[in-house]
């Protein structure tokens, strides 16, 4: 599944997102598994709700954190992510 | 400080359908017949998660077993843990898995105690091995994730090539290959189940061919034992560091086995919360970090690495829970490591062993007794 601007991504079947209070950290879960993510991965992943697009997330993030530039960034996190298949597009 | 405890084990029962001989429940589950009522289970639920718990396990002996299951799934799904049933199947109707589905059940882990019907009834001691193909479909049929886990030792190593076909077969999207530990009934039958260093050579490279062949088709997990490395494993990723468990009558432990160490007092969830247990309790304190070790792992450059190992190994081996792991090659017993692992080729060659001892309350309470 290669990856473009107009890319809706969603959270993996199997995986679940959430925040984790104790861990001040957003999480995924899977059988037995989690993985914890970095702020900015976690920022990402909440935002991968298949109805968005990469383009999208992108603005929002931009938005949210009062910057520019984060395209690349987004576009790389979101392929690794896929690749572990934590996301799904 | 210890960080939060991720992983809490709810060890609802010993009771058990099967008598595998690798089991790691206490050799005296028979006389350890006291379970948590549901309330207690449910507030230790609560309390688990308050501290920042989040994988929940739900194990035993079997779990299933209890018929208030799917009311403390219920309340483990609604405090937002991530719920892991760990279970032979028996007892996983139809009926049973759409009520724990509902309940929120996030997924089943099945075992599996060999590819065969003959291998996997004689090693359970059962007739169970068209059950759990049912099982497997059910499993499916509901949505969950399909984890396999089968316990692998001499017995059935040299099958994993067939193991690994029959996960995929059934559409198993994870299988734990978990090389059993020698800890209870495994470690009174471990000259029967230690598997040569050949065995797990062969064992790993028909994994390793799988691997390639699968893609991310199934996700293997193959999990050697420690007798044959000579290095020791950060048992529970630390004492005391993200592992709590919970046995059937409440005592709160930081490992399954660590109940067996001598000297040591372990809280019960009846009497002690659980913040008080996983921060302030003297046996979850005893062997965390690395202020405990003696040598010669105080001076290891290892030591934050493995964290000395595993204190029930040593408390077996070494008859010292606080020596160095002896499947650690700078043990000063590691001899007798190497002595099993030798004594394990020779039975395995044809030597005369002692006959295997199944996991039930008969043999639990036999065992018991001290002429035994």
């Amino acid at each position: 599944m290669s990856l473009a601007l107009d890319s809706r991504p969603r959270v993996g079947p199997g995986f679940r997102l959430q925040w984790e209070p104790a861990q001040e950290a957003h999480v995924l879960l899977y059988p037995e598994g989690m993985v914890k993510l970095n702020g900015s991965a976690g920022e990402i992943m909440k935002r991968c709700d298949g109805a968005q697009d990469v383009q999208a997330i992108v603005a929002d993030l931009e938005a949210a954190f009062a910057t520019t530039g984060l395209e690349g960034d987004v576009l790389a996190f979101v392929e690794m992510a896929g690749r572990q298949r934590w996301l799904v597009w | 400080m210890p960080g939060p405890p991720l992983w809490l084990l709810a060890e609802l029962t010993y009771r058990c359908p099967l008598h595998c001989v690798f089991c790691y429940n206490p050799v005296d589950f028979a006389q350890q017949q006291d379970e948590l009522s549901t309330d207690d289970w449910l507030r230790v639920l609560r309390e688990g998660r308050a501290l920042g718990a989040v994988q929940l396990g739900l194990s035993g002996g079997e779990p299933l077993v209890r018929d208030d299951l799917e009311v403390i799934v219920e309340e483990a799904h609604r405090l937002g843990y991530y719920t892991n049933l760990l279970t032979s199947g028996v007892g996983l109707t139809p009926a049973r898995a759409a009520a724990l589905k509902a309940a929120g059940l996030d997924h089943v882990q099945l075992s599996f105690q060999d590819s065969t019907r003959e291998m996997n009834d004689f090693l359970s001691h059962t007739k169970t091995f068209e059950l759990k193909n049912r099982v497997a479909k059910i499993i499916k049929d509901n949505g969950w994730p399909m984890v396999l886990n089968v316990v692998l030792h001499r017995m059935n190593i040299d099958h994993i090539d067939r193991i690994i076909g029959m996960a995929h077969e059934m559409g198993a999207e994870y299988l734990e290959l978990a090389n059993t530990q020698y800890y209870s009934w495994a470690f009174l039958n471990r000259d029967q189940l230690l598997p040569t260093r050949e065995q797990l050579e062969r064992a790993e490279a028909v994994a390793d061919a799988w691997r390639v062949k699968l893609g991310s088709a199934m996700r293997l997990f193959f999990v050697a034992p420690d007798y044959h490395e000579g290095k020791a494993k950060k048992c529970v990723n630390g004492w005391g560091s993200m592992f709590l468990t919970v046995v059937p009558d409440g005592t709160a432990l930081p490992c399954h086995t660590a109940k067996m160490l001598p000297g040591l007092a372990f809280p019960n969830v009846r009497e002690t919360s659980l913040r008080e247990i996983w921060f302030d309790s003297e046996g979850f304190n005893r062997y965390r970090g690395t202020g405990w070790m003696k040598e010669p792992c105080a001076s290891c450059e290892f030591k934050e690495e493995d964290l000395g190992g595993c204190r029930c190994q040593a408390y077996l081996i070494a008859n010292d829970p606080a020596a160095a792991d002896p499947v650690c090659r700078f043990s000063p017993h590691h001899e007798q490591v190497r002595a099993a692992v030798a004594q394990a080729g020779a039975a395995a060659s044809g030597g005369v062993v002692r006959p295997l001892v199944f996991r039930d309350p008969a043999n639990s309470r036999r065992l018991a007794e001290p002429s035994s």
